[in-house]
């Protein structure tokens, strides 16, 4: 494992500088040795600790708290299967049973690297993350892939690891897992702008009432205009 | 409420092009409240935001503008504010969207609530793991910086505000707001023993307000448009809009933003029914903590009192509509695994307790045990409720609790099936559809 260089311990003390009080820039510290090195290591562990002035094991207990952080590492792209309650009934389950088989391993572990593989692919079964209308929910690298089968997640990881861009179904190509611990970490990646405003189920109130001309009432007359309440309408 | 209509205001920008860039969001008239804000005094905005009804969107209620006024102003120590953007509760799934469409209504939000409440430093705490985001709301801010909206001196008005994006790294207890705190403060995840009140003692021991992003984003909209306009939509103490997200067997899962009051029969209308074929069997009301529901509270107008008489709480309205194809058993003890994995451990009762509710409902499911394990469960939810710092063991017991209430026989039924007499392939997405699985 590489030691930490110059560059990152100045980024650390820089993510520590943006708080009022530096202990505060411990989790983003984290997400940044990880875009590093992979895995929160032991050393990465004294460097925080180092730049924060608190001690080692205080910075153990906070890296073995969070699930993002990986005392082992992961496949470049890190794939989790939402199996909380709502996506495990609409199919998590089994896709996640489906990966397991097909890539050979067991819950956070990284997948075999085959001949002629670019990438390496771990899997994880994860919590709710936030996406339920888009059921059911796989992650990879923090970006949502929604409305998967088990086919279509056996062809995505597929992709992945032959090297294929594979993009979000609501947000940008797919970074490496240390990538996005970078933009974790508070370095924006500059794909701010890829991907839509919003999915189909995040639309599905909206297109409704454009459709039957509903809106929210007017903002009384000689207000400012509405933030984003409707332009025109009949006042109640 | 006779007729449902839907109200957009938070979600009106999804549907625009780049609509999380600054200049559509000032094409809508972004950024105008905050110069009605500045020629009002601080107390007049706490005023207009407790006038309104405003309460608070994350789950609990409380009244957003009451809220702000608890901050005591004649303490000498600086003043927070912190977003709760850690959004967790399963079936919660509003504030990811919004941040992802409008994050300009969000910072627009916190620049006038921590004018009201006299913070210079505010903080948006987005659980870590929603790249894309946490990039959009990253962008937003750098954006508002750029424009003059961020920084010294904004718009002129002698007012200074600093804003800073942080990433959590995967911790549902960190939505509870003193361990998100905590979090915030580079700790362990751990909720704090309660008062002092983050009002009082929060981030840094300095008074702090923490509010959810929809909270923060409809600030904006009030001060614009004034408490009368918000107070006009919702019930009598359920004021103003909201998202309602459904989610599970329903034809057109997705966000409805609607006034409070509004009831599931008029949603599931819009939203094309439950799955072809099938019958509503259960559902939450405001994400897995809130009990469970069934065709009987259909229509139960989904604000805080009424969903509050039906044995429920309103939470976060996130609508997980379950049909008959779904074994509540295997939905009660996969919601009971989350919260055993989620317990951060501080607290006995709910440490023990979650993992006792486990071993308990599992052995249940495999159609082991007996019929006095349904009165064992009861016993131990009596245990951990109400017995810890937070409400992460109360929400543990909200599924079990209110399914042995309404489907006692289902339990039974696994115990003189051998096992889950339900098929689980019947309830996919796909189901009836092809095989894959």
């Amino acid at each position: 494992m590489s030691t930490l260089d110059d560059k990152t311990l100045a980024e650390l003390r820089e993510i520590a500088g943006r708080y009022p009080e530096k202990r505060s820039g411990l989790l983003p510290m984290l997400h940044l040795v990880q875009s590093v090195q992979g895995k929160v290591t032991p050393e990465a562990i004294e460097a925080c600790a180092e730049v924060l002035d608190i001690s080692a094991a205080e910075v153990s207990g906070v890296a073995t708290f969070y699930t993002m952080y990986k005392r082992h590492g992961v496949g470049d792209f890190h794939v989790g299967v939402c199996t909380n309650t709502l996506c495990a009934v609409m199919g998590g389950d089994a896709i996640f049973a489906r990966l397991k088989e097909h890539l050979d391993v067991g819950n956070d572990e990284v997948a075999e690297k085959r001949e002629g593989d670019q990438h390496t692919v771990s899997l994880e079964h994860v919590e709710c993350n936030a996406a339920c209308d888009y059921a059911p929910v796989v992650m990879v690298n923090w970006e949502f892939m929604d409305n998967q089968t088990p086919d279509g997640a056996v062809e995505m990881v597929e992709a992945l690891r032959t090297g294929q861009e594979v993009t979000s179904t609501r947000g940008p190509r797919l970074c490496t897992w240390r990538e996005a611990e970078r933009v974790l970490a508070g370095f924006p990646d500059g794909r701010v702008d890829e991907g839509p405003a919003a999915g189909p189920a995040s639309l599905a109130g909206l297109e409704i009432a454009r459709e039957k001309g509903w809106t929210a009432p007017s903002a009384p007359v000689a207000e400012t205009p509405a933030v984003a309440a409707p332009e025109k309408g009949e006042a109640q | 409420m006779t007729d449902a209509t839907l109200t957009p205001v938070l979600t009106d920008m999804w549907d625009v092009d780049r609509s999380w860039t600054l200049p559509a969001y000032e094409a809508k008239g972004g950024y105008q409240a905050l110069d009605k804000a500045f020629g009002m005094s601080q107390d007049d905005v706490i005023n207009a935001v407790k006038d309104a009804g405003l309460r608070g969107r994350g789950g609990a209620g409380f009244p957003t503008g009451m809220k702000w006024s608890f901050i005591p102003q004649d303490n000498p120590r600086p003043k927070y504010l912190v977003v709760n953007a850690d959004e967790s509760e399963p079936g919660t799934c509003k504030d990811i969207p919004l941040m992802m469409g409008n994050p300009h209504v969000l910072v627009e939000g916190v620049i006038i609530s921590s004018y009201a409440i006299r913070a210079n430093k505010a903080f948006i705490y987005i659980r870590g793991e929603v790249l894309h985001v946490i990039r959009r709301v990253q962008a937003a801010v750098a954006e508002a910086y750029a424009a003059g909206h961020l920084g010294t001196n904004i718009h002129g008005s002698g007012y200074d505000l600093d804003v800073v994006v942080h990433a959590g790294a995967g911790a549902y207890i960190c939505g509870e707001e003193t361990a998100l705190l905590e979090g915030l403060e580079g700790r362990r995840g751990q909720p704090r023993l309660r008062p002092p009140f983050p009002a009082v003692a929060g981030l840094y021991a300095s008074p702090t307000v923490i509010n959810n992003v929809e909270s923060i984003a409809s600030v904006p909209s009030i001060v614009a448009n004034g408490a009368a306009w918000f107070a006009s939509m919702g019930t009598e103490k359920s004021k103003g809009y909201g998202i309602f997200s459904l989610s599970g067997h329903v034809k057109k899962p997705g966000q409805y933003e609607a006034p409070l009051g509004i009831t599931l029969r008029q949603l599931l209308d819009l939203a094309g029914g439950v799955r072809e074929g099938h019958d509503l069997k259960f559902w939450t009301p405001g994400g897995s903590s809130t009990p469970l529901l069934t065709a009987e509270h259909l229509d139960v107008p989904l604000d805080f009192e009424a969903v509050g008489a039906a044995g429920s709480m309103l939470g976060t309205r996130a609508l997980q509509i379950f049909d008959d194809t779904v074994c509540v058993v295997r939905a009660v003890l996969r919601w009971t695994e989350f919260y055993k994995h989620e317990s951060c451990g501080k607290c006995t009762p709910c440490r023990e307790g979650t993992w006792w509710l486990v071993q308990t409902l599992a052995r249940l499911e495999k159609g082991q045990g007996s019929e006095a394990d349904l009165d064992l469960l009861l016993d131990q939810c009596d245990n951990i409720l109400g017995r810890s710092f937070c409400a992460l063991g109360d929400g543990a017991t909200s599924p079990i609790s209110s399914s042995i209430q309404y489907f006692r026989d289902e339990y039974l039924a696994h115990l003189t099936h051998g096992g889950c007499p339900f098929d689980s392939a019947r309830s996919t997405a796909w189901a009836g559809q092809e095989v894959t699985a």
